[in-house]
C-alpha cells in the first residue's frame, strides 16, 4: 500500500505466529513502520511522564539483517529495561544504522513476542519505496 | 504448491512426496496424516516448509512430519529432520527459538471427587506461585557462576539445590542434563536475559493444568507411571524463556554468514545451518544444550512451586497429597543419536521442531522403570480439551527417528482466533464445563481457544494408527493458568 498511504503496516494471517506486511518510502522510514507495527502486535502503550532515549548503532551486510537485528534489538529493551519507543531518528549509511530512540518505560503489553525471524524474508523494490512482510515467533 | 495428487499413500496414516516433486530435493518427505489431516494442512505453508527442509545439506534418511503439523517458520512445526553427525549441519531454525519448549507430567493420588471443592482456591494458588505473563521475572537471580551452573547442570543443579527428587531427575530426557553445554558460547546479552528469568512460564501457548485421569487404556503401563483413573495430575508446559530466545536469535544472525563460508544454497534464510563439526556448529550445540539444560531446570522450579500450592491446599485434607513425576520431555531440541537407517547403525543430529522424543522399549537413556514399556509421551491438548499420555514404540525407532507428535496442533491464525472468540466468553464457557481459568491476558486467552487448534483425538488415533505411539491414558483438564 503506497500512494497516499506512504508508509505503513498491516497483520497478515499466520497459522502459529505472526506476520507484518510493512512499505515505506526509504529504509530508515521501513524499520521504523516495522518497529511500530511490532509494538502495535504486542499491545504495548507508554507510560506517561519521563521520558528516556537510547543510542543504537548497527552494521549489517545487508538491509533484512539490519532490519531483524534492528527489531530484535528493540524486543531486548523492551524485555531488560521495559522500555518501549515511539519516537525514532534513524540514520542508515550503505549498512551502517545509527539511531536515536525516545521513549518511555512501558505501561501496558499484551503479548509477547520471542523473535523476528528471516523466514521468507525479502525486502522488495516498489515504485513508491520498499515493501517487506515479517514473520515474528510468537 | 503441492497438491493431493502430488503425495503417494503409504497407508491410511503415512503420505510420502518423493524427491522427483522438486528438483532441489535431496530426500523425501513422508507425513503421518490421515487424509482429512492431509488435507487441512494444504491450506498453509506447511507442505512447503518440509519441502523446503529436504534441500538442506547432510540429511539422513527422510524429513519427517507429524500429524499436528502446521506453518511455522522455516521448518513447519511437527517436523523432524536427521542430519548425520558430524558432517551433516545443524539448524537452529529447525529446533526454534523456545530451546527444549516442553512438558512435564506430575501425577498424584488425589481423587478429583475429593479435590472439587478446592481446584478454583489451587487455580490461585498454582498462578501466585507460578510466575506467568509477558516480561515476568522470577524469584531467582542468577549470578554468572550460578548461571553457567545452571547451564551445565540442567535439573542436576536444581537437585544439588534441594528443588528436585532423584525420582525427578531419573523421568526427565536425559536426566534434565544435556552432555556437553558451553555456557561460553552464549552471549552476554542472553546471560542478561536469561538471569532473572528461572522459575517463570512466561506467555503465548505456555501453562499450568490440572487433569483428571479420565480412562487408562494401558493399566499396566499407567501403574509403571503412577498414573490412577480419576485422580489429579499436573502438566507444566514451558521452555528456556528470553535465554533461549535469545540464544537463537544470535546464532540465526551469526549462521547468515556462516552458510557463505560453508558454500551452502538456501530456500529460506531462517533455514540457515553450520557443519555440526565447523567450530560455528560446535558453539551452537554447546550454546543450544545450555538452554536446554536451562528449560529443564526452569519446569523442575516450577515444579517445586507447584508443589507448595498442592500442599497448601491439600495437605490438611488429604493423605497422599504428593505430586510425583511421571516424565518430562522436549518438543523443541536437537539432538545426537544413533538410529538405525537403511540396516546401518549412524550418528546423527535429530532436529525435533514440535515434535516429541518416543523411544521404544529398550532404548537407551530410559529410567529403569520404563525400559520395558517405552519412553511416556506426553501430548497436551487445546485447551480445554483432552491431552494424552502415549508411549513411545519399537516402530516409531524404526520410522521416525524415536519421534512422534507434541500437541494439538494451530488450523486458526491468531488474529482469526481473536476475531471468532472473545477471551471473556471462553472463559465463561471453560468455567461452566467445570474447568478453573486464571489467565494473564484475555486476548491471550482467544487466541489459545480450543477452536484454534485441530481434534488432539484425531492427532493421537493417527500416529496410534501409524503405530508410532500407543496409548496409555487420556486426561480431561480441570484448572488452567496461562500467562
Amino acid at each position: 500500500m503506497f500512494k497516499n498511504n506512504r508508509s505503513g503496516f498491516y497483520e497478515i494471517e499466520h497459522t502459529a505466529d505472526w506476520a507484518l506486511k510493512v512499505w515505506a518510502p526509504s529504509a530508515g522510514d521501513l524499520l521504523v513502520q516495522a518497529a511500530r507495527g511490532m509494538y502495535t502486535l504486542m499491545g504495548i502503550t507508554l507510560k506517561p511522564g519521563e521520558r528516556e532515549w537510547r543510542e543504537v548503532a548497527i552494521s549489517a551486510t545487508d538491509l533484512e539483517s539490519l532490519l531483524v537485528i534492528f527489531l530484535s534489538e528493540l524486543l531486548y529493551l523492551l524485555e531488560l529495561d521495559r522500555l518501549g519507543f515511539d519516537q525514532f531518528e534513524v540514520d542508515i549509511k550503505e549498512m551502517d544504522l545509527n539511531a536515536h530512540l525516545v521513549g518511555a518505560p512501558v505501561l501496558t503489553q499484551s503479548k509477547e513476542i520471542k523473535a523476528v525471524t528471516y523466514h521468507n524474508l525479502k525486502i522488495t523494490e516498489k515504485v513508491d519505496g520498499l515493501e517487506v512482510t515479517i514473520v515474528f515467533d510468537v | 504448491m503441492a497438491t493431493l495428487h502430488d503425495f503417494i499413500k503409504i497407508s491410511d496414516y503415512e503420505w510420502k512426496i518423493p524427491t522427483s516433486f522438486r528438483s532441489d530435493m535431496r530426500v523425501p518427505v513422508r507425513f503421518f496424516a490421515t487424509r482429512q489431516l492431509l488435507e487441512s494442512a494444504l491450506d498453509d505453508l506447511s507442505i512447503q516448509q518440509a519441502i523446503n527442509v529436504t534441500t538442506l545439506p547432510g540429511l539422513v534418511g527422510d524429513v519427517l512430519v507429524m500429524p499436528d503439523m502446521h506453518q511455522g517458520y522455516g521448518f513447519p512445526i511437527g517436523g523432524v529432520a536427521a542430519t548425520r553427525y558430524p558432517e551433516g549441519v545443524i539448524s537452529p531454525g529447525g529446533i526454534g527459538y523456545d530451546i527444549n519448549c516442553g512438558v512435564r507430567l506430575l501425577a498424584s493420588s488425589i481423587e478429583y471427587e475429593q479435590a472439587e471443592p478446592y481446584l478454583d482456591k489451587l487455580a490461585t494458588l498454582l498462578d501466585h506461585y507460578c510466575p506467568s505473563g509477558v516480561g515476568t521475572k522470577g524469584g531467582w537471580r542468577l549470578d554468572d557462576a550460578e548461571l553457567d551452573q545452571v547451564c551445565r547442570l540442567g535439573s542436576r543443579w536444581a537437585l544439588k539445590k534441594g528443588l528436585a527428587s532423584e525420582q525427578d531427575v531419573r523421568r526427565t530426557e536425559e536426566n534434565g542434563n544435556l552432555e556437553g553445554a558451553e555456557p561460553s558460547k552464549i552471549s552476554p546479552r542472553a546471560k542478561e536475559r536469561g538471569r532473572s528469568q528461572l522459575g517463570t512460564l512466561g506467555a503465548g501457548n505456555h501453562f499450568l493444568e490440572v487433569d483428571v485421569v479420565e480412562h487408562v487404556f494401558d493399566e499396566s503401563a499407567a501403574q509403571s507411571m503412577g498414573l490412577q483413573e480419576g485422580c489429579l495430575v499436573l502438566q507444566i508446559h514451558c521452555g528456556s524463556r528470553g535465554f533461549g530466545h535469545q540464544i537463537c536469535t544470535d546464532y540465526v544472525q551469526n549462521f547468515q554468514s556462516a552458510v557463505h563460508r560453508y558454500g551452502i544454497q538456501l530456500v529460506d534464510r531462517e533455514l540457515v545451518c553450520a557443519p555440526l563439526n565447523s567450530p560455528e556448529g560446535q558453539a551452537y550445540l554447546g550454546a543450544m544444550r545450555s538452554a536446554a539444560n536451562y528449560a529443564f531446570a526452569n519446569r523442575q522450579l516450577l515444579a517445586h512451586q507447584a508443589r507448595k500450592a498442592f500442599e497448601e491446599i491439600f495437605s490438611t485434607r488429604i493423605h497422599n497429597w504428593h505430586l510425583h513425576q511421571v516424565y518430562d520431555i522436549a518438543h523443541n531440541i536437537g539432538k545426537i543419536e544413533t538410529h538405525q537407517v537403511e540396516g546401518q547403525s549412524l550418528k546423527v543430529c535429530v532436529h525435533r521442531k514440535g515434535a516429541t522424543r518416543a523411544f521404544g522399549p529398550g532404548a537407551p537413556g530410559l529410567p529403569e522403570e520404563y525400559r520395558l514399556i517405552g519412553q511416556p509421551v506426553l501430548v497436551p491438548g487445546s485447551m480445554g480439551t483432552s491431552s494424552w499420555v502415549l508411549l513411545g514404540t519399537q516402530s516409531s525407532m524404526e520410522r521416525s527417528f524415536g519421534s512422534t507428535c507434541h500437541g494439538a496442533g494451530r488450523v486458526y491464525s491468531r488474529s482469526k482466533a481473536k476475531r471468532e472468540v472473545r477471551g471473556e466468553q471462553l472463559r465463561l464457557q471453560l468455567e461452566q464445563k467445570g474447568i478453573h481459568v486464571r489467565a494473564g491476558s484475555m486476548p491471550g486467552l482467544a487466541e489459545e481457544a480450543p477452536q484454534a487448534y485441530k481434534d488432539v483425538d484425531m492427532v493421537v488415533e493417527t500416529v496410534v494408527g501409524a503405530g508410532i505411539a500407543r496409548k496409555v491414558a487420556r486426561l480431561r483438564p480441570v484448572t488452567v493458568v496461562k500467562g
